[in-house]
């Protein structure tokens, strides 16, 4: 049960062999044995949890189900659910019940889903690895000595070591992406705009998308359908027609055009990485794909244009966390002005610090043109280069993550090549664009690798039929780490 | 050394819409701490800005309004600086591409006329509000205020005393009430003025360093904080010293401005522009939606008094000081027109007057333009005199016969007596019985006359037409 797609389980669902509180019995059950160990979660909530399944099985009992009623879904800490304390992984919010929903969260509700808990994350989702939460790291339950990744390593973690069968994600430059390659699931970061933003805690706005992850390209279409939507609340939102992700799932590939980028291929990615993408991408060939090669330029512009604009957002976002309102206050103060720097110094981690640090610095009269003003101009650049190589081809493929799960530490002390995670990924955020990864097999120490595929603007059904298909001819989605108790 | 006074003026109106310019709280002046103020409003992690648009529609409405440039798209920039009355930490507003752009709006001061130019006008958010008061050893925070919608409307430099920035901070005033897109309530804040303030050698073409003055929310202040000002500067630069820049702040109670923060300890805003709004885009069609719903404008008005009126500039710029005092001039007008200085001195003289006793406003007159009108016609036609006529408003004041002037006039008798004969009667038995100032009169005693007439008024019980009894009188004392 514990191993069952989404599918299966609202077909054991409406078919009542089982019922949405026995089922979030049992995955309330196998957190509670594994969270110890693993810290995928920093909130459970048993009581709100199991009276929203006892909702759920009212909805089933009265004809009244969606595909998702009644199953269990893990929320990231980032988004606000009313009753529910939402930290955002930080010291900062550690006090904080949240008194609304996010739209994630009401979606969610409204088709009676289950909220299971909340998931552990990177401090403000500002993290590779998940090592800067407040509420201490997240181990990936493939190996423990490994980070899961960042910053939504808890809902990967989650997934991957089954205590929930999906989980909700948000990615700003990555952090669904790279914690679903490192853990071995499927994760889908949306076009920008496509879920709504409302009651996700801001990081940089402009490139902030929250997403699923699950098991396989499926579960993601499923629940795509459930967060993808217009929203009068997020200014961002985008106003189209509904879409059916699953609908496309099952067709062939066809003439599909795959473009690999030389830049992607040249250097920096590591060979275990390499063979396990290289033999993906045979697999596709097989399918009757063809492969271009195609070039994105500017691809070693993104990390810097990523580490002046987010900073730079992040800066202003996170101004309101001065322990006015809510949230943390320091103890002892003489003054406003020792209130604002006691609280937000001992309120914050250091990698949030640095961030502020930095977008402060680039914001700052005399280098707003230099840093601000520049990395929007090459930010364009980026972007541009991806139109002209989706002239030539359909999707775009590589590696998500240029090396399987570091152990802890490893970067930790080097902001820099912790960056560098992001290498691959972060583009996708400056040009808007859906990103997904799959997983593909494993590299070095039996560490999953996954597959970061591109798509065009709202191609999210055609990217999620792809992967579907590479899914029905493969089996990496279905593995789960041996070294836990069996699901 | 002959100096001259250089000001710009930064105004702020808050915008007549029902709810914040960011969220859906009301904007409503008055309601108990923080029950005015939304998820949004008190900036909880997670929420988003929806722009109102009605506060986008008044800002165009104002640029049209002075002829200004209406920027599409405008960008909206958050201006970052912590204060507790700042939720999120930054306030958005508009910085390098404001809504409105350019303008003008004129002015008079005596007899001269001026015209000011516009750099821009943007919208932005206010803050909330610090309480001081009340909290010992520390300061509450109201957040009602905060989101609710402004326009700020900046003036080039272009007056050159106290009057004129007056004179244009009066025109402003009047505009943005009569355009409908604030209610000018300066007590409330609704309409506040910071003055950009500088001296120069008169003839000097280079402008002397500037001072922002804070916190003018009366055009007195404005006056005595601009006049104290430029003394200031100018006893500094005659004592051979130089100005600082700063930020200063009026003191109403002491008749002075103040250091509130100098050049040095001057905020920087990092503005950038809002991830979390779009570019504002302004179509032509709704610009032109606007300019149909746009009244005529108190420029227009005046001329229009003047010219085709034929009423002073003085009275014309007196009769458009609200719109709503304007239309009701016009309403009267539109009864009577060929009484139009009649009616004119009746809204300026008895209406306003009556108005200001009772502190209300024209819109809750109890006397409408068109019993006003019915009162005029009857002095127009002779059948009361200008004093009756006093009497009779007053009646109609208190809702005396439905406020019917015609009413009154019965009801009271105060219907003159134009009837030729009937006047030849009253004359022929006052002059029997004061034949001695009869006698006096025709021997040359002019005064005699008044006298007469005063006793034929007495007879009438005043209500003898005046100027027939003064040619009939006549007529009679040379047969």
């Amino acid at each position: 049960m514990l191993n069952a797609s989404l599918k299966q389980l609202a077909a054991q669902l409406a078919e009542r062999k089982i019922s949405s509180l026995e089922l979030t019995k049992a995955f309330l059950k196998r957190i509670k044995a594994l969270n110890q160990d693993l810290n995928a979660f920093i909130t459970l909530n048993e009581e709100m949890s199991l009276a929203q399944a006892q909702i759920a099985d009212k909805m089933i009992a009265s004809g009244q189900a969606y595909p998702l009623t009644g199953i269990p879904v893990a929320q990231k800490d980032i988004f606000c659910a009313k009753g529910w304390l939402t930290t955002c992984g930080s010291k900062m919010l550690s006090n904080f019940i949240s008194p609304y929903d996010a739209t994630v969260i009401e979606r969610f509700n409204q088709v009676g889903a289950v909220n299971i808990g909340k998931t552990n994350m990177d401090e403000f989702a500002m993290g590779s690895s998940n090592e800067t939460s407040y509420y201490g790291s997240v181990k990936n339950p493939w190996d423990i000595a490994a980070v899961p990744g960042g910053s939504s390593g808890g809902s990967a973690c989650a997934v991957a070591a089954r205590m929930a069968p999906a989980a909700t994600a948000t990615d700003t430059g990555g952090s669904i992406r790279q914690p679903a390659a490192l853990c071995g699931i499927s994760g889908i970061k949306p076009t920008y705009g496509l879920v709504s933003r409302y009651g996700m805690i801001a990081f940089a706005s402009s490139l902030d998308q929250a997403g699923p992850m699950a098991k396989s390209a499926e579960d993601l279409a499923f629940l795509l359908n459930v967060m993808a939507g217009f929203d009068a609340r997020d200014s961002t939102s985008l106003q189209r027609e509904p879409e059916d992700y699953a609908c496309d799932l099952e067709k062939p590939l066809g003439q599909l055009r795959i473009g690999l980028p030389k830049e992607y291929f040249a250097k920096g990615m590591s060979n275990d990485v390499a063979s396990a993408v290289e033999a993906a991408i045979a697999e596709y060939r097989k399918l009757g794909a063809t492969i271009v090669e195609i070039s994105l330029p500017n691809t070693g512009l993104a990390i810097p244009v990523y580490y002046v604009l987010a900073p730079a957002e992040a800066s202003s976002n996170l101004s309101r966390f001065d322990g006015v309102r809510y949230g943390y206050r320091a103890a002892q103060y003489t003054d406003l002005e020792d209130m604002y720097k006691k609280t937000r110094t001992q309120g914050f981690g250091a990698e949030v610090k640095r961030r502020i640090l930095i977008g402060t610095y680039v914001l700052s009269h005399g280098y707003y043109d230099a840093y601000y003003l520049q990395a929007q101009k090459l930010r364009r650049l980026i972007a541009s280069d991806f139109t002209e190589a989706f002239k030539q081809c359909d999707v775009i493929m590589g590696p998500t993550s240029p090396a399987v799960a570091f152990n802890f530490g490893e970067k930790s002390n080097d902001p820099i090549q912790m960056y560098l995670s992001d290498i691959y990924t972060s583009a996708a955020n400056l040009a808007g664009l859906p990103g997904m990864s799959i997983p593909v097999g494993f590299g070095d120490k039996n560490r999953p690798v996954g597959l970061h595929i591109i798509g065009n603007y709202f191609r999210e059904a055609q990217m999620l039929n792809i992967a579907h298909q590479y899914q029905q001819v493969t089996d990496w989605h279905l593995r789960a780490p041996a070294r836990l108790p069996e699901a | 050394m002959q100096w001259e006074i250089v000001i710009g003026l930064e105004v702020h109106t808050q915008l007549s819409t029902q709810s914040k310019i960011f969220s859906g709280a009301s904007t409503a002046y008055g309601a108990q701490p923080n029950t005015q103020a939304c998820a949004v409003d008190i900036a909880l992690p997670g929420v988003l800005p929806v722009l109102n648009y009605g506060a986008v529609e008044r800002a165009i409405k104002f640029g049209l309004a002075v002829g200004a440039k209406i920027n599409s798209p405008s960008i909206f920039a958050r201006k970052n600086y912590f204060y507790p009355d700042l939720p999120k930490g930054y306030q958005i507003s508009q910085f390098e591409l404001p809504v409105v752009e350019g303008g003008s709006i004129k002015i008079q001061v005596g007899e001269t006329e001026k015209i000011v130019r516009l750099t821009r006008a943007h919208l932005e958010e206010d803050a909330g509000k610090s309480l001081h008061e009340d909290f010992h050893g520390m300061s509450g925070i109201d957040l009602n205020r905060a989101g609710t919608p402004l326009l700020e409307i900046v003036s080039e430099p272009d007056m050159r005393s106290s009057a004129e920035a007056v004179a244009y901070a009066k025109a402003l005033h009047t505009l943005v009430r009569w355009i409908g897109i604030c209610d000018g309530n300066m007590q409330e804040g609704s309409f506040r003025c910071d003055a950009n303030v500088s001296v120069r050698p008169r003839g000097a073409e280079r402008l002397g360093t500037r001072c922002e003055i804070k916190n003018l929310n009366s055009f007195r202040f404005l006056e005595k904080a601009i006049d104290f000002e430029a003394r200031r500067q100018i006893e500094i630069l005659e004592d051979g010293g130089s100005i600082t820049q700063e930020t200063r702040l009026y003191d109403a109670n002491r008749d002075e401005t103040r250091t509130m923060r100098s050049k040095e300890d001057a905020h920087d805003y990092r503005y950038f522009p809002d991830p979390d709004l779009l570019p504002l885009e302004i179509s032509k069609e709704w610009i032109e939606r606007v300019e149909v719903m746009l009244p005529e404008l108190p420029e227009a008005r005046h001329n229009r008094y003047v010219e085709d009126f034929g009423l002073s500039s003085y009275d014309a710029s007196v009769l458009i000081a609200t719109r709503e005092m304007a239309d009701y001039f016009e309403n009267t007008v539109k009864q009577l027109p060929a009484q139009v200085k009649l009616c004119a001195n009746w809204v300026m003289g008895e209406v306003s007057g009556r108005l200001n006793k009772e502190g209300i406003e024209i819109a809750q007159c109890p006397v409408s333009p068109a019993q006003l009108a019915e009162l005029l016609t009857r002095i127009s036609d002779g059948t009361i005199s200008g004093k009756s006529a006093k009497d009779v408003f007053d009646s109609m004041w208190q809702g005396e016969h439905d406020g019917s002037a015609d009413a009154i006039i019965a009801a009271k008798g105060l219907k003159q007596i134009s009837d030729d004969s009937e006047i030849e009667k009253l004359i022929d038995e006052v002059l029997a019985a004061h034949s001695q100032q009869v006698t006096d009169y025709r021997s040359g005693k002019e005064k005699a006359f008044n006298s007469l007439v005063g006793q034929i008024m007495k007879a009438s019980r005043g209500k003898a037409n005046p100027g027939q009894v003064n040619t009939i009188l006549k007529k009679k004392l040379l047969e």
